[in-house]
């Protein structure tokens, strides 16, 4: 051990400019992040135990997060297995217009969410493009919960691929070769060999697409329908009592959602971390 | 098990892997594939396993053609390079991997299955790591386990790819030495590939010299060693030093002087002479001897290493003598080789 | 007799019929929530012909729409810039304790809901916010004005540029700049023709998806905003109020330039990544 291991907080170092840097990250992050969210806190605090817990009970919001909660983990759900599909094929075979859609996996990253929102809801609206194929088949997508998922499955659509994509391309072809010497048959090394080291990253890429779907506002309001009880999501509840100058109310939904993000935040970590003792490194 | 490649040729998008190979493994064979990289080595593994497909030709196990059956269904034991341990599974579970995906038929039961993983581990000396993960055990134990694991579905023939390739030098000579005594215990048919000629000549019943695709020889370590039947077995086998020679009826000259040394069967005309730098011996200045001049002595180890420039075309080789013998060396050497052979062509 | 011979699949491979339905299944998904939604804005936009698409961006409030939206860019962008930039120099340059909490609370804002982005500066800044009384004493206007749209975009897309610089520079050590300062060069001189060559293009793509998030930002932007036409209107506000105004045409008109935009980062994104993809770190595409 020398004297330079024996540091507090900071390693010593040579490269200058760590103060300045640090102190003017901290103090951004402080004022545009962490104030603003505190703010929310104390705001809630202060409306009281009792009155908080009224506003957070209240049926209306109740059943908002519940459309919320549940829209997301079916769409995150829906992502799972398709983003799965997707980073199979992208990384296991040639195909024509493969580095098109290689590309094109990033599209919700990029486009505006009104604009997927009003595209979404032309689409599956009854008398739109995909609307109009399934309306003779008694299925109606946009303005009911299945138009929620159907928005929320487009803006998650990355998260799996991406997390997926370069871990199975690590993945040691190897592995399944020594699993079909030893006599498993492809189906057995798929869900035996290869599904298991992925865990962690799809668990990560749903977790990421659920946290993105639960807060998502700008996509969904057009498709939803947005109906009391029925298709109203959480992120809407706020803007409208916002609209009645609820602010309590307001206040009360957004903390309960900003709970649900930390949640999500920690879970990830949790993934991580368990991904980091199992595999040797984090997604 | 016996083995036999017959007139195999492989080809990867054109290029040609492996030109026509045949090899008769012998049932109880401890055969080591010896060649440096790109030699086809590992391929011609890989295609016993029946990882890949021959473009032309057919392997046999036994009598049976082993190019109509899977992977899966070939009952081969393969051990990777890399090891290819499942790192979410325990060691046990790796060992049992083999008999737990087998159908129900002929699956044994769960205990039966644990059971035997416990005694490959006895075997391979690693008792008690059961519950272990791959990433808690060192690269030997890693290895040892995947053989363990290849041991466990009771194979035909066990294939190693440069089973020591990855590990230290003082682990590889351990392992070695214990893969010896294991091959002796279990008497499995025996086949790994290597590109170090020590571990070839040490650890093999035969060793089969390959190169570009094709095998130069087949031989027991000291036919292999002793005569080699070309100038790439012989340099690739040992160090080897180099000169260009002529022959004619027999007698071999250098420089256009005759030389002590007699080569049969070798046709008139241009040749060329390898020895091995710890086969020369000095002598007095005479004829029919060869001369250099000393460039440099190094000690190194229990011999010293002498560079000489030899002949009309100053040709650098290289020579090793016993310490005593070259201490007192300074300027012109005269030397025979005695571990020498010649073959054909310029 | 080679032809005889059972046609003996690769054991790492599927068999044809099972890759094929793969393929058909993700291009499938791929075409029904990615590709129809994009080509049918574009579809809807030139539905009134050329002109009616150009009568749509004209208009005085698509103007002014468009106007707002490129200032809020233009401030926003490089505000998260320079931040990115510090942050990554103090967090992937030196060691100390807590690194991964920081790290942490700069995603922070990822896992935020765009509406809670902009509830908690309604809060802080609004009429009965916190500072509220205050800032209309002295004439000051945030909430329902620019500055607020700033505030809330700033939010939305603080952790872009942070996100891409911060593991390459970590994985990029910091040999390099201890040899240019042992060289005698300064820390800023260091910073300049060292560390920022190094990470350039990954600060090209961390600026790119920064500036396709501020244009786009809905949900936090409208609470802010107050939607006050030819004032505080961005244009993905605008979309949403000429939608609906039943102005599909118009609508999707101001959405296809946004979705030029979109397509525009990926490109660009597809190139860097295909020509620079090795000084680029991995662990992007988490936004």
């Amino acid at each position: 051990m020398t004297v330079a291991d024996s540091w507090t907080w900071k390693r010593p170092s040579v490269i200058p400019g760590f103060g300045i840097t640090f102190g003017f990250s901290m103090a951004y992050l402080s004022l545009i992040v962490l104030i603003p969210l505190g703010a929310l806190i104390v705001r809630s605090a202060s409306l009281g135990w009792d009155e908080y817990w009224r506003l957070a009970l209240d049926p209306r919001t109740l059943a908002a997060l519940r459309t919320s909660f549940g829209a997301s983990l079916i769409a995150a759900a829906i992502n799972a297995v398709f983003g799965l599909i997707l980073a199979w094929v992208l990384v296991r075979y040639r195909f024509a217009g493969k580095s098109v859609i290689d590309a094109m996996i990033d599209l919700p990253f990029a486009l505006p969410t009104a604009v997927a929102g009003i595209a979404l809801s032309a689409l599956y609206a009854p008398t739109g493009w995909f609307g109009a194929l399934v309306e003779p088949l008694g299925i109606t997508i946009a303005y009911t919960p299945a138009g929620i998922v159907v928005a929320l499955v487009f803006v998650g659509l990355p998260f799996v691929v991406r997390t997926v994509q370069p871990v199975l391309a690590d993945l040691d072809r190897e592995l399944e070769e020594a699993a079909a010497t030893l006599g498993a048959r492809r189906l057995q090394t798929i869900f035996r060999v290869i599904l298991p080291p992925l865990v962690p990253a799809i668990l990560t890429g749903f977790a990421l697409a659920l946290a993105r779907a639960i807060g998502e506002y700008g996509s969904v309001i057009f498709i939803a329908g947005n109906l009391p009880y029925v298709s109203e999501i959480a992120p809407l509840l706020i803007v409208i009592r916002l609209e009645e100058f609820n602010y309590a109310a307001a206040t009360a939904v957004a903390s309960m959602m900003l709970a649900i993000s930390f949640t999500m935040l920690l879970l990830i970590n949790l993934i991580q971390a368990w991904s980091r003792r199992r595999f040797g490194h984090a997604v | 098990m016996d083995i036999r490649i017959a007139n195999v040729r492989k080809e990867f998008d054109r290029f040609a892997a492996l030109h026509g190979v045949s090899l008769d493994i012998r049932s109880g064979e401890l055969i080591a594939l010896l060649g440096p990289s790109g030699s086809g080595k590992t391929t011609l593994l890989r295609l016993i396993a029946g990882l890949e497909q021959p473009t032309e030709g057919a392997v046999y196990f036994g009598d049976e053609d082993a190019s109509r059956l899977d992977v899966q269904e070939r009952n081969v034991g393969f051990v990777f390079q890399s090891y290819a341990l499942f790192k979410h599974m325990t060691v046990a579970d790796n060992i049992g991997f083999g008999l737990t995906v087998r159908p129900r038929a002929t699956r044994p039961p769960a205990a039966a299955i644990r059971k035997r993983a416990s005694d490959l581990l006895d075997l391979v000396q690693l008792a008690g790591l059961e519950k272990r993960f791959p990433s808690q055990l060192s690269g030997g134990q890693r290895q040892r386990v995947a053989l363990a694991r290849a041991l466990a579905i009771e194979p035909r023939v066990l294939l190693l790819d440069e089973p020591f390739g990855a590990l230290d030098a003082k682990v590889r000579r351990e392992l070695r030495h214990w893969l010896r005594a294991l091959h002796e215990q279990t008497g499995h048919t025996t086949v790994f590939v290597t590109h170090d000629q020590e571990e070839a000549l040490e650890l093999a019943d035969r060793v089969v010299v390959m190169s570009q695709g094709r095998i130069e020889q087949v031989g027991t370590p000291d036919e292999i060693y002793d005569r080699p039947v070309s100038s790439f077995v012989f340099s690739f086998i040992g160090e080897a030093c180099e000169l260009p020679v002529t022959v004619s009826q027999g007698q071999v000259s250098f420089d256009g002087s005759p030389i002590d040394i007699r080569a049969v069967d070798i046709v008139d005309g241009p040749a060329r002479l390898l020895m091995r730098p710890s086969g020369v011996e000095v002598v007095t200045a005479r004829p029919g001897g060869i001369a250099g001049d000393i460039v440099s002595i190094r000690r190194s180890g229990g011999w010293r290493r002498v560079e000489l420039d030899v002949g009309v075309g100053r040709h650098r080789i290289e020579v090793e003598l016993p310490v005593d013998a070259a201490a007192e060396l300074a300027g012109r050497l005269h030397f025979l080789p005695r571990h020498w052979q010649v073959f054909p062509g310029a | 007799m080679p032809s005889e011979r059972r046609r003996v699949e690769l054991p790492t491979s599927e068999s044809a019929a099972v890759r094929m339905l793969l393929i058909a299944i993700a291009v499938l998904f791929f075409g029904l929530f990615l590709v129809l939604p994009l080509v049918l804005v574009f579809a809807e936009a030139l539905r009134g012909g050329a002109a009616g698409f150009v009568k749509a961006i004209v208009d005085p409030e698509a103007q002014a729409a468009i106007h707002l939206t490129l200032l809020i860019a233009a401030i926003s962008v490089p505000a998260n810039m320079i931040f990115g930039i510090a942050a990554a120099w103090a967090i992937a340059k030196h060691d100390f304790k807590g690194k991964s909490f920081v790290i942490t609370l700069i995603d922070l804002p990822f896992s935020v809901s765009p509406v809670v982005a902009g509830l908690v500066y309604v809060l802080l800044f609004g009429a009965q916010g916190y500072f509220g009384s205050w800032l209309s004493a002295h004439g000051i206007e945030i909430i329902f004005a620019v500055p607020g749209i700033v505030l809330a975009t700033i939010f939305v897309t603080f952790p872009f540029v942070a996100r891409e610089l911060i593991p390459l520079m970590q994985e990029q050590g910091t040999g390099d700049e201890e040899a240019a300062l042992s060289l005698g060069a300064s820390g800023f001189k260091t910073f300049w023709y060292v560390t920022l060559p190094n990470v350039k293009w990954a600060l090209l793509y961390g600026v790119l998806l920064c500036n396709a998030r501020a244009m786009g930002e809905f949900g936090a932007v409208a609470v802010v905003s107050g939607k006050i036409r030819g004032l505080t209107n961005t244009m993905p506000l605008h979309v949403e109020i000429l939608y609906n105004e039943y102005a599909f045409t118009a609508a999707f008109a101001v959405a296809s330039l946004l979705a030029l935009l979109a397509l525009f980062t990926l490109a660009v994104k597809a190139l860097l990544e295909w020509r620079y993809g090795d000084q680029i770190a991995a662990g992007s595409g988490r936004h």
